[in-house]
């Protein structure tokens, strides 16, 4: 009960925030929630699966590029959320189906290697806009509607990212979710009791990618523009930071590892260039004193998984 | 030589060795026969410092090393060639001798001569090497480390017959050579050959002690603690 | 042999399995009828863990055949040859360690239940492998160890749940593989009960070194000797055979 209060809280000041505060702060946080997203599908690839991927950033760009080729010509929900979330699952069964074969580091060099792929190909291709990729794309029209206002906007954003991340924390507590925390702990012993554990991992991957296109095709909504860095390497490593930071395998430790970086990058780097050391720094003393991220630290322990 | 006074070992809070005491004295060969699950291991595993025994005492040459870390131990003197080899696969013959080598008695040249096959196979990798030569090749690290006592855990395991007498002749050979030797084997045959004196083990206890023809005469013993009951 | 009534539910016809040169199996044959309870004996080297990996499926056989409850199961993945029920304990303990003694068991439970690719149930809306966890929980004997995680059990009690994690797929064949390796005798007995007290219609194949246990649960033993079948029969009759004695003490 106190917790259900308590979410509901938070989703109210989030939801009411543009009413309060100037646009560039309710644009950070906007951006968090966009990253926030994005990393909560690493974390249920990663933190509940047990795979590691470092090519993430594939499924955001296909997602960030459908988005921005179609809202253009047809700027209905169907170019902004139906098509981004189809072709990153397309992209996520293709690529899964490949990387899936092997485990550990080559399936971390694997999925890098896809993901590096994507960004060459836009990176020279004109019809993509190559290095400067699509710009002038219009925020859609819900029901009619363009949302263009601040506060339009981010009630539109609210409402995805919220029913994203309502349908991933349900799915970890399903049956699916326990099948791949079982794998995640043992997956010889999962498959010797009768599981296909491949099947399992290529959902999981196709489910993960999904979420993360959407997450992809926001962010073009978001900025109004598209470039490959989104297929590039450290949007991948910069989901990977935020997942270990805010806490692997906790879902909402993803939101956190998103303020954390959004903020300290928004903070640092208005005093100095440097402010990825700072965050290099912070990333290491996490990792050597705080294993289990923020979420981790604020319970003292991880619990008993059942 | 080596001293193991009533040793109790647990893994966790599995009790596994009840109250174990065995002696080998200096230049003896000494066996520790008994079927899979006796305790062997365990019982080498608690004297190498793997796993510590939670009560009793083990000494080597005089000093009490139960509750020595175990590169230190191995340091003190006890050359171990363990149970499946455990060769480095991805060195060389001679990086695999030379890995441990300390001290002059045994030298490369030395081994080379009791394994002249390790010779001709020196740079060799040592995943390439047959389990007969795998078995040359960590006897041979063993020895090259100098140590005053030799343990070898079952050296027979996954031997071929003819392979597993060659290995009892070398050992057999070493045996007063400065050097003490315990031998932990379910090959009855090859530990008697080699020992000159015998212990059997069964469910973490010592259960029979004497000489290899003492053992050899008591048929009871050995059907019900070598064979199947 | 004469030709039973009821065909046997395992039938292993010449089963071989190579390492480079090393042969680990060298032609085993063997049948297991239903509601038997067989052990499987040898010295170190024999081929017994082998002969288990082939069997499930970890390890594909270099020849020879494997047919399980009328159907060939040769070369199956091991998922697939454990929803045929056929299912394996291990030698080294192989458990979920951060999940509970329960969650164990149900994940095992729910296996062969269907239902796992729901994405938005509620798992513990999934009654019937809840049940049989619990239900395989206390015929372990871990029913006041339910909710702890399973790296933080005793060994032995982890023993126990290796154990259960493979009786909770509810299997037609059972292969355990040394279930009493590292245990105290007090825990060996224990186990001993917990074995001596399955069903019957779990058919049982054990891998075992200690003749106690062997003696209290086996109806028949089958003795392995470099990768091939030296002799079967009750434990008196195998106890009894100088070439099973000769073969325990090596080669000469």
């Amino acid at each position: 009960m106190a917790r259900a209060l308590g979410l509901a809280l938070v989703v109210a000041a989030v939801l009411a925030f543009p009413l309060s505060v100037g646009p560039y702060p309710v644009k950070l946080v906007q951006e968090i929630l966009i990253w926030g997203i994005f990393a909560m599908s690493l974390d249920l690839l990663m933190g509940y699966a047990g795979m590691v991927s470092f090519g993430h950033s594939a499924f955001f760009g296909i997602g960030a590029y459908t988005a921005a080729l179609l809202l253009p010509k047809w700027p209905g929900l169907l170019s902004a959320l139906g098509a981004p979330a189809l072709a990153a699952a397309l992209g996520a069964l293709a690529i899964g189906f490949f990387s899936i074969r092997v485990g550990g580091v080559y399936f971390i060099m694997l999925t890098l290697a896809f993901s590096q792929m994507f960004f060459a190909l836009t990176f020279q291709n004109a019809f993509l806009g190559a290095e400067d990729g699509i710009t002038s794309v219009p925020r859609p029209l819900v029901f009619g509607v363009r949302i263009s206002s601040l506060g339009a906007f981010h009630l539109y954003l609210i409402t995805i990212v919220g029913a994203a991340a309502l349908l991933l924390h349900r799915i970890v507590r399903s049956p699916f979710g326990h099948v791949l925390r079982g794998i995640h702990d043992n997956e010889e012993r999962m498959q010797a009791v009768g599981y296909p554990v491949g099947r399992y991992k290529l959902l999981a991957f196709v489910i993960a990618g999904t979420v993360a296109g959407v997450a992809g095709s926001l962010y073009t909504q978001f900025v109004g523009s598209i470039s490959p860095d989104a297929f590039l390497w450290t949007t991948s490593g910069e989901a990977l930071l935020m997942v270990i930071i805010g806490g692997t395998g906790t879902l909402n430790g993803a939101w956190l590892g998103a303020a954390a970086f959004i903020l300290l990058q928004s903070l640092v780097s208005s005093y100095t260039e440097r402010w990825m050391l700072i965050l290099g720094l912070t990333f290491v003393l996490f990792v050597l004193f705080a294993p289990g991220g923020i979420v981790g630290a604020l319970r003292g322990r991880v619990g008993v998984r059942s | 030589m080596l001293e193991v006074e009533g040793v109790h070992t647990y893994y966790g809070e599995s009790h596994i060795l009840h109250g174990v005491s065995i002696r080998v004295g200096a230049g003896e060969a000494v066996a520790l026969l008994g079927r899979n699950g006796a305790g062997k291991t365990t019982l080498i595993r608690s004297v190498a410092g793997f796993t510590p025994p939670r009560d009793g005492r083990v000494r080597l040459d005089g000093e009490s090393i139960d509750a020595w870390p175990a590169h230190r131990i191995a340091r003190r003197g006890l050359a171990l060639v363990p149970q499946g080899r455990r060769i480095f696969a991805p060195l060389t013959v001679r990086e695999n001798l030379l890995l441990g080598a300390r001290g002059s008695a045994w030298t490369l040249e030395r081994v080379y001569d009791l394994f002249p096959r390790l010779r001709e196979r020196a740079e060799q990798s040592g995943g390439t090497l047959s389990g007969g030569e795998q078995q040359m090749l960590a006897i041979g690290r063993a020895l090259l480390t100098n140590g005053r006592m030799l343990v070898l855990d079952e050296p027979s395991e996954g031997l071929a017959p003819a392979i597993v007498r060659e290995v009892g002749r070398i050992v057999s050979g070493l045996k007063g050579d400065r050097l003490s030797i315990l031998l932990v084997e379910q090959n009855y045959h090859l530990a008697l050959r080699v020992a000159d004196r015998v212990y059997v083990m069964n469910k973490g206890q010592i259960v029979w002690e004497g000489t290899p023809a003492g053992l050899e005469a008591d048929e009871d013993v050995k059907r019900r603690y070598l064979g199947v009951a | 042999m004469p030709a039973l009534l009821a065909p046997a539910l395992l039938t292993i016809d010449a089963l071989t399995r190579t390492f480079g040169a090393l042969s680990a199996l060298a032609g085993v044959s063997l049948t297991l009828e239903a509601r038997e309870r067989r052990a499987v004996i040898g010295p170190n080297g024999a081929g017994k863990t082998t002969l288990f990996n082939v069997i499930t499926g970890q390890l594909p056989p270099s020849g020879g055949r494997i047919v399980f409850d009328g159907r060939p199961i040769t070369g199956l993945p091991p998922h697939a040859v454990a929803r045929r029920g056929v299912s394996r304990s291990f030698q080294r303990t192989n458990l979920f360690p951060r999940l509970s003694v329960l969650e164990n068991l149900r994940l095992s439970a729910a296996a062969g239940a269907g239902g796992s690719y729901n994405l938005f149930g509620r798992v513990e809306r999934v009654t019937a492998p809840l049940a049989r966890a619990r239900e395989t929980g206390a015929a372990v004997g871990l029913a006041e160890r339910l909710d702890t995680a399973a790296g933080q059990l005793s060994y032995g009690e982890q023993r126990q749940l290796e154990v259960g994690v493979a009786l909770a797929t509810r299997p037609k064949l059972l292969l355990l593989d040394e279930p009493t390796a590292g245990m105290s005798p007090e825990e060996t007995q224990r186990m001993t009960r917990m074995l001596e007290g399955l069903p019957r219609d779990v058919t049982l194949l054990i891998i075992e070194h200690d003749m106690d246990v062997v003696a209290s649960l086996a109806d028949r033993v089958t003795v392995l000797h470099y990768g091939e079948v030296l002799t079967e029969g009750t434990f008196d009759e195998v106890k009894r055979d100088p070439r099973v004695y000769e073969v325990y003490l090596g080669s000469e």
